[in-house]
């Protein structure tokens, strides 16, 4: 029967083939393109203020358009403290209701809890500006700044004295604080869910405590993938712009006092780029950007490595 | 099948030729995945209209060897071939062969069954005549392939009030015969088993094996199994491969019987694999 | 747990307690233990405090000012009330349509090529710098792109702002596209092309379509991401007081209106930035809580 059946042709091109693993080839290898292209162009754009001021741009803090002298120390150095700030305040609270989560929450609350706090991520920047212009700001003049240097008398130290003006790097950091906050809690949660239940039980069947338990077992276990969700979170606080933009006060000078107006690299960019004038000026905030583009790009890359091999380990 | 058996000749393997025209043959063939050597030097003839069982115990390389006939093994990562293969004295790796066209014509069902969850029941067995070339078959010759394909793996009184449904929705056992509708549906030359009713109970196993026995007449059958009863029931010549190589082959009824090899007796009397 | 247990922390690297001292370190351990179970109780609690005061801000502050009035009228000038962001919602809509044009075609095409060539030493390189990439600055972005785009061209224009917006798309989308082309069964894919099916045909009529789903939430979280983003478009798209849907000129966003309003010295403008932020929020929340309960659906919920 099958003598009376055509013999098939199975010659054939695999044009078609070749034509679909070259375009999700290209669409792939756009990702390292666009970072590149970044890095380049933004370079380039920034390379004349990197020249002319070489390394007084990131250690001089004049940054005085009109003279055509920059200097982004204070920008450098208030990114840096707000963010650090922001990390000091959000990592316990992160942390602290990752365990809770992981750990000690009931059942039933854990998944909606945990997509209320994932849910402050999805909040846009512009939105927590305004909250902070417009409630934030006025209750740190009106009640937190007042109580802070006079009532607990830490106008002492160099940290809290000044007049109170509102926006300033303590609001600033307050809101980055916010801002990382489910970014930490996220991934820390993620790696003491991936705690095998063996670790927990063995350090209870010894005779631990259910606190002993997390800090001798868990969070041990847990301790590089935490770290990786705590960079992470520096990461989204260096380059956060708009919050910080509406809420610092954007002023050239980095004082000890964080009641003080301050600046940080995004908002200095988001802030005069529209009214630079000069080329030269342009090509400082050009040159910010790239710093802040190296910065964050390093961080990102501890946090990912952080990360992934925690991921490596669980699967 | 005895009538069948009588034709053949007798001897063991390896055997240059079977006596009728094959539809597949496999000359020196090895495959690899990386450094495994999964199938050794194996020549084997397939003859046209019959129904070859592959047998041996896991690991053997039997499904190996079935799926270098289709040209699947060599979608694995890290999975190669040396050696010929001929569909019709075709040499399938030859340079100007395309495997997707060699699929059409070679087609074959796998151990879990596989129907695509996002196409009704007429659509899966239809999802192969819309990449066959030339001309898009019209709706009204899409209804009747279905189904003539339906009849044909025993499925049609199951399904024929529910065409438009899930594919999902129907029992494991039905939706095997499915696949197997599938891949009847763009009438191939040659139909690859892959342990087809191995994770199916026994009624539909049985459909499946009825079906497998009809097959023969229209088309040349290799279903692997590591099930010897199996083999016995619904093939014509049975295959014994051992550690990647080709032990025997042999008429069925031969090789259940009096197998040359004792390497062959051994795993046929159940004493090891 | 007994008191006569081997000590716990001992065990589990922290310095051994006397034994003498044991049932008042008990009592002690104990207590710490519950102290420190309520206070990361309080963490969590305090974790959703922010959520909820600003959400409960936005609709005390914007739901006075909003009214049908505010999507369908346009900005009123300087120190009247009333008014609407027709153009800035519009605008908004437009620049998610043209950063889809640009983010999805790349997202999903690296991630189908990092599903399909997972581990190869290029697929773990795109999907490091994807993750990377995921953490820029959005004003970074912003300054690239005017850099790339509006300075060559020489004037602003919402292909710029959406171009921007778009790139910031493509890590999410490549990623989501992964994690959902991989839970698409190998079995699916051999069977299509053991079937005869192209490779291109297996994975866009097969693979990618049973992974619709997935891939469809992971899109929406992307453009619940960007569509409130502001610092990409201070220097691209720039904004608009007036009407215009033409992509080759300035236009006018949500983001960014409410960024102008709030910083303006007008009570007027302080009202129109509430309310904006409130339709802004509403649009992001519904994407988000669409998205996951989507996922959880199709996933049975839970955890791995």
């Amino acid at each position: 029967m099958n003598a009376t059946r055509k013999l098939p042709s199975i010659q054939g091109s695999v044009v078609a083939d070749r034509i679909y693993r070259a375009t999700i080839l290209f669409f792939a290898l756009c990702v390292p393109l666009l970072l590149l292209l970044i890095f380049v162009e933004i370079g380039r754009a920034g390379w004349p203020a990197l020249r002319q001021f070489g390394g007084a741009f990131l250690t001089s803090s004049r940054w005085d358009p009109v003279q055509g002298e920059f200097g982004a120390a204070p920008a450098i150095l208030g990114t840096l403290l707000t963010s650090i700030i922001a990390l000091l305040i959000a990592t316990p609270l992160a942390l602290g209701g990752a365990i809770f989560l992981s750990e000690f929450c009931p059942a039933w609350l854990r998944q909606p809890l945990s997509f209320l706090i994932d849910l402050l991520a999805a909040v846009p920047s512009v939105v927590f500006g305004l909250w902070g212009v417009f409630v934030l700001v006025p209750l740190l003049r009106g009640t937190v700044m007042p109580f802070l240097r006079d009532t607990l008398h830490l106008g002492v130290t160099p940290f809290f004295t000044g007049p109170a003006y509102g926006p300033s790097v303590l609001a600033a950091s307050l809101i980055l604080a916010i801002m990382v906050l489910p970014y930490i809690a996220a991934v820390s949660r993620e790696v003491l869910m991936a705690v095998p239940r063996s670790q927990r039980e063995a350090a209870l069947a010894l005779g631990a405590t259910r606190w002993e338990t997390i800090t001798g077992a868990v969070v041990p276990y847990a301790r590089t993938g935490i770290f990786g969700g705590i960079i992470l979170g520096l990461g989204r606080a260096l380059g956060e712009t708009m919050a910080v933009t509406m809420v610092i006060g954007n002023r050239h000078e980095l004082s000890a006092s964080l009641f003080a107006p301050g600046y940080t690299m995004a908002s200095l960019i988001a802030n005069e780029f529209s009214e630079a004038t000069s080329d030269l000026h342009l090509s400082a905030l050009m040159a910010v950007g790239f710093v802040l583009f190296v910065i964050t790009l390093l961080v990102n890359a501890v946090a990912r490595l952080l990360v992934r091999r925690v991921g490596e380990v669980r699967a | 099948m005895t009538e069948l058996v009588t034709l053949r000749e007798v001897e063991g393997a390896p055997m240059p030729s079977a006596s009728g025209p094959c539809a597949m043959r496999t000359i020196g063939l090895d495959a690899y995945f990386g450094s495994v050597h999964a199938v050794r030097s194996v020549s084997l003839d397939m003859p046209s209209n019959e129904v070859t069982a592959i047998i041996g115990p896991s690991g053997c390389g039997k499904s190996t060897l079935l799926r270098t006939l289709n040209r699947m093994h060599e979608t694995v990562p890290t999975a190669r071939v040396s050696g010929q293969v001929l569909f019709h004295g075709q040499d399938i790796y030859a340079d100007e062969v395309n495997p997707i066209t060699l699929r059409r014509h070679v087609g074959m069902v796998f151990q879990r069954p596989t129907p695509f969850p996002t196409m009704s029941i007429r659509d899966n067995v239809a999802a192969g005549l819309r990449v066959q070339a030339g001309d898009k078959p019209r709706r009204a010759e899409v209804d009747a392939i279905v189904e003539r394909a339906l009849r044909e793996a025993a499925l049609w009184d199951e399904v024929k009030d529910r065409l438009n449904a899930s594919a999902t929705g129907i029992s494991g056992g039905q939706q095997q015969r499915l696949c197997i509708a599938r891949a009847l549906a763009t009438a191939p030359h040659v139909l690859l088993l892959d342990e087809p009713t191995a994770s199916l109970d026994p009624a539909s196993t049985q459909k499946v094996e009825e079906l497998v026995y009809e097959l023969r007449r229209t088309m040349t059958v290799v279903i692997v199994t590591h099930n010897m009863q199996q083999a016995a029931r619904v093939s014509d010549r049975t295959v014994f491969m051992l550690a990647g190589e080709l032990v025997e082959t042999a008429p069925t009824r031969v090789m259940f019987t009096t197998p040359s090899d004792p390497r062959t007796e051994a795993y046929i009397t159940g004493r090891f694999g | 747990m007994s008191a006569g247990a081997i000590d716990a922390s001992g065990a589990v690297g922290q310095p051994r307690r006397p034994t003498r001292s044991r049932p008042v370190a008990l009592a002690r351990r104990r207590g710490v233990s519950i102290l420190m179970v309520t206070l990361t109780c309080l963490a969590a609690a305090v974790a959703v405090v922010p959520l909820v005061v600003i959400l409960v801000y936005l609709l005390k502050q914007g739901a006075s000012a909003l009214s049908l009035s505010f999507f369908t009228s346009m900005p009123k000038p300087v120190g009247e009330a009333g008014g609407g962001m027709a153009n800035a919602i519009i605008g908004t809509l437009i620049l998610i349509g043209i950063a889809s044009a640009v983010g999805l075609p790349v997202g999903i095409g690296a991630g189908l090529y990092l599903a399909e060539r997972r581990g190869t030493r290029l697929a773990n390189l795109v999907r490091f710098l994807a993750d990377v990439l995921n953490g820029l600055p959005s004003i970074v972005m912003g300054i690239f792109a005017w850099q790339f785009l509006v300075r060559p061209v020489g004037h602003f224009s919402a292909l710029a702002g959406g171009a921007a917006i778009g790139a910031m798309m493509i890590p999410l989308v490549t990623r989501t596209t992964e994690e959902m082309v991989r839970t698409v069964p190998q079995s699916l894919r051999e069977a299509a092309l053991a079937l005869g099916y192209p490779r291109w045909r297996t994975s866009l009529q097969i693979v990618l379509r049973t992974a619709l789903g997935g891939i469809v939430t992971g899109v929406l979280v992307a453009v619940a991401r960007v569509a409130g983003e502001t610092a990409p478009l201070l220097f691209t798209a720039l904004g608009n007081q007036f009407w215009s849907t033409k992509i080759s000129q300035p236009i006018a966003a949500l983001p960014l209106q409410i960024f102008t309003y709030a910083i303006s010295p007008y009570e007027e403008q302080h009202a129109q930035a509430w309310a904006g932020a409130l339709v802004l929020i509403t649009l992001v929340l519904v994407i988000s809580i669409v998205a996951r309960v989507v996922t959880r659906a199709r996933l049975g919920g839970g955890h791995d």
